[in-house]
């Protein structure tokens, strides 16, 4: 695949991602996307989570589960850097993407998000046009040209399509939440990256609107590998193929540590769980 | 359960609690009164300034706009009052202003919110917060002996490069002295700075983190991310600051009375001097009577109407825009 030798230290002039073809359900038989290596991950001296080590395996939806404050969103922020921003974080161990290391020094975090996207926990389209929203990450990568058919083709994809198209230059924010969510996968699409990375994206939604992306993440998984946080167990062990398991831990010096307890395919783990914290969990019995 | 805490045993739970119900009642009375107390002090100043000034509107007619020669003590027949080079001038330094100050302002608003290191921001604010408290008669002073004079080798350059270029060279004419309406704008947009900064810098930082982080996450440079998600989000506020910032502008009167020069020029020529409604009445307030007097207090309306149009002009733009982005259009 050509993007095996991505250069993530400076911005391609045009790119054309060409989608995995592997289907989802389907075992990979290819190194995983990612891999995490003892990663920690700290806010000023403060280590937020502690020694996490994963894999994210191609055209899979993996799922991270556990109790609030377990560090799940820490380390799925740090898989595009996008704690970069906040002052005093720090990610030590490696975040490999294709066998580089996210956090090198020669590495810009332009280009890792541009290839692993994020879709976050309350739908923040800008305030601005429905077709804009999604042109905004074309326009800033420099995709010319044709911009109506990436507009469309990212709509239809993310199952918007339909119920858009005939009022795209209406402002992002007169749609409802579930739509403004779907719009969201759709401006994350738009710029074709190889990763998703989404942040309880349903928490803010209603049943049915969680449904539809659910629904859609499943198709997804055709073109593009997903990491999802998730609070609601059922939605990991519905959608997901891997699923990790966090908790918060209190150290010796009654500090609290994020840490991954367990991860595994998503049926053995919520059937026949390894560590006892996962079945006490999963059962209802903690969190 | 009970809903009172006075009388935990009456019946009437749900009745209103006295004292509460009294202060309510006193903080909306309050609140209304004051509401109505500006509008009763701006409705009182319109009255009586129109109305001091009566006797050149009277006198004038329209021409009082209309005409450009501003001639108190004419050799032979009446006095001539026209505010148009001075409405002329106003408009004129004030944009130069506005065209200095905006970018300036937008750009240290930018650079405090999102790129200064967290220990500068603090003292960074205060440094800019106390340009603001710099009383404009120190600014006007320093216009005049420091900046008026050093600025002329600068404006000649100006004129003897650009001069001779057809529409542009007419912004670039003869340089008589460093009072001029440039000169009056450049010390204008070092005065309105800091206010259009500090209203701009908490407009930025009320962006929501989500906006930015969504702009970031799609590969966003700092700078694609102030376009996409920073800027629409405060194009309101923008507007807003830049309308404070022209209204002090526009109002300004012993710094530019200092360095605009004091004539009647309606001129393309930055480097001309001009002047202002504002400089006019504080400099011949004083020696003018009759309907002298009563033209300067004209010269204020004037102002007056000028500000009040501006500012709902503004309030139009952002209303409009607004709309347009919560999608009611």
């Amino acid at each position: 695949m050509a993007r095996n030798d991505a250069d993530l230290t400076s911005r391609p002039s045009v790119s054309v991602h060409a989608p995995g073809t592997a289907s989802a359900g389907v075992m990979p038989s290819t190194a995983p996307v990612m891999q995490l290596r003892d990663v920690s991950v700290y806010y000023g001296s403060y280590e937020a989570v502690r020694g996490t080590s994963m894999p994210i395996q191609q055209n899979q939806v993996t799922a991270m589960i556990g109790p609030s404050g377990c560090g799940k969103s820490t380390v799925l922020r740090a898989l595009n850097r996008m704690n970069d921003p906040i002052p005093g974080a720090r990610v030590s161990g490696e975040v490999l993407y294709h066998g580089q290391d996210l956090y090198a020094k020669d590495v810009d975090p332009i280009q890792v998000r541009r290839r692993i996207g994020m879709v976050f926990q309350k739908p923040n389209p800008f305030p601005k046009s429905i077709y804009d929203n999604v042109a905004y990450g074309l326009r800033i990568n420099g995709i010319k040209g044709r911009l109506d058919d990436h507009v469309e083709e990212a709509l239809t994809q993310a199952a918007l399509w339909d119920e858009v198209k005939d009022k795209l230059r209406k402002s992002a924010l007169a749609l409802s939440g579930g739509q403004q969510q779907r719009l969201c996968i759709a401006r994350t699409i738009a710029v074709k990256p190889e990763v998703i990375l989404m942040d309880e994206p349903c928490s803010a939604l209603d049943p049915i609107a969680t449904a539809k992306i659910e629904d859609l993440m499943f198709e997804l998984t055709n073109d593009y590998t997903i990491v999802i946080v998730t609070h609601n167990m059922q939605q990991a062990a519905r959608v997901s193929h891997y699923t990790a398991f966090f908790t918060a831990e209190v150290d010796e010096k009654q500090v609290r540590h994020g840490r991954l307890v367990e991860f595994s395919q998503t049926g053995k783990l919520f059937t026949n769980p390894a560590d006892k914290r996962t079945e006490d969990y999963i059962t209802g019995r903690f969190g | 359960m009970t809903l009172t805490t006075k009388s935990p045993d009456s019946r009437s739970t749900l009745a209103q609690r006295g004292g509460s119900a009294r202060a309510d009642r006193i903080f909306s009375w309050w609140t209304l009164g004051t509401g109505l107390l500006v509008l009763a002090v701006l409705g009182l100043i319109l009255i009586t300034t129109v109305r001091e000034a009566w006797p050149a509107f009277d006198a004038m007619g329209p021409r009082f706009l209309t005409e450009r020669i501003w001639d108190p003590n004419p050799a032979t027949g009446d006095a001539i009052f026209g505010a148009l080079s001075f409405a002329y001038g106003t408009a004129l330094s004030s944009l130069i202003a506005l065209l200095f100050a905006v970018p300036v302002s937008i750009g240290i608003a930018l650079f405090l919110t999102e790129l200064a290191p967290r220990r500068l921001r603090g003292p960074a604010v205060t440094v800019i917060d106390l340009l603001a408290a710099v009383p404009s008669v120190v600014f006007g002073l320093w216009g005049i002996l420091v900046v008026a004079p050093a600025l002329v080798p600068v404006y000649q350059w100006f004129h003897d490069v650009f001069g001779g270029v057809p529409v542009l060279g007419s912004l670039f004419g003869q340089v008589s002295s460093g009072r001029n309406f440039m000169t009056a704008g450049i010390i204008l947009a070092i005065m309105v700075t800091p206010i259009i900064t500090s209203i701009t810098r908490e407009v930025f930082s009320t962006v929501p983190r989500a906006d930015k982080d969504a702009a970031l996450a799609l590969g966003a440079t700092r700078w694609e991310m102030i376009r996409g998600a920073v800027f629409p989000h405060s194009f309101g506020g923008i507007v807003g600051a830049v309308m404070l910032g022209l209204g002090r502008a526009m109002g300004e009167t012993i710094a530019v009375a200092l360095v605009i020069g004091g004539s009647t020029n309606i001129t393309a020529n930055l480097f001309a001097p001009g002047n202002t409604m504002a400089a006019v009445i504080v400099q011949q307030f004083g020696e003018s009577t009759g309907t002298y007097t009563a033209a300067l207090i004209g010269l204020g309306v004037v102002l007056f109407a000028m500000t009040v149009l501006i500012n709902v002009l503004a309030q139009v733009i952002v209303r409009r825009a607004e709309a347009r982005m919560k999608g009611s259009r």
